[in-house]
């Protein structure tokens, strides 16, 4: 009998994750991208609260383009962090460790995560 | 004597990153929706907003535990990606001063206006 064709190698066009997966690998990135801006907002912060003509300059920034996509993309990270965690304690707590309910909890987070972002994109483009 | 390696000692770790989670699944939703209420307010209305000691002690300690919280997750993630062991230490070693420098100068902002 011919062995079973398997991968000797991980084709990562032909792989792909589960929802699991991807709520599990985004809350990694998300939590990088939340490091890297504790020391940006502590800048942020210091600056606008040094003086007015520094207020004034970081609401400034705030109107241009590419400072509210990275806004968006913060908002995003924090969303997606923060539902992401709520699901990790609650299968701390060998709640919704099943199959079913732990995929629909990944479609849950990446959904409610989105539609924070949705709204903060609203508000900051519209 | 108390062993400083072994099996036990992620559990202190683990504890510590739910521990510091509960706390900021809080907080921070909370502060987010205290500054949404206020905003929007000119340069003396912002500097009010970080007048009162509970709000400066209530963001210090969030930052804190945030620093916390963040120092598990990202020496988890060396620990998983980064196996050259000097190159980890090294980044260790950047964490740190990123995290423990964003505490030290937060304080600094918010205390001197006081």
């Amino acid at each position: 009998m011919k062995p079973i064709a398997r991968p000797v190698y991980l084709d990562l066009l032909r792989i792909h994750l589960p929802l699991p997966g991807w709520v599990s690998i985004l809350h990694r990135v998300s939590g990088v991208l939340l490091f890297l801006a504790v020391p940006l907002g502590v800048w942020v912060l210091s600056r606008s609260l040094s003086d007015e003509a520094g207020f004034l300059r970081m609401l400034d920034w705030a109107t241009r383009p590419p400072v509210k996509l990275l806004l968006l993309l913060a908002v995003w990270a924090f969303a997606h962090h923060l539902c992401a965690g709520v699901r990790h304690l609650a299968l701390d707590i060998h709640w919704g460790v099943n199959l079913k309910p732990a995929r629909q909890s990944s479609l849950a987070v990446m959904l409610a995560a989105g539609l924070v972002t949705l709204l903060a994109a609203w508000k900051l483009f519209a | 004597m108390k062993l400083a390696v072994g099996a036990h000692t992620g559990t202190g770790t683990w504890l510590m990153q739910r521990a510091t989670a509960i706390v900021l699944s809080l907080a921070l939703p909370g502060l987010t929706i205290h500054f949404m209420l206020a905003w929007p307010v000119d340069f003396a209305g912002w500097q009010a907003l970080f007048a009162p000691l509970w709000m400066r002690v209530l963001l210090l300690l969030t930052v804190l535990a945030l620093a916390l919280h963040a120092w598990v997750g990202v020496r988890d993630i060396l620990m998983d990606y980064v196996h050259f062991t000097g190159l980890r230490l090294a980044l260790y070693l950047a964490v740190i001063i990123t995290l423990a420098g964003s505490v030290a100068w937060l304080a600094a902002v918010l205390w001197s206006q006081a």
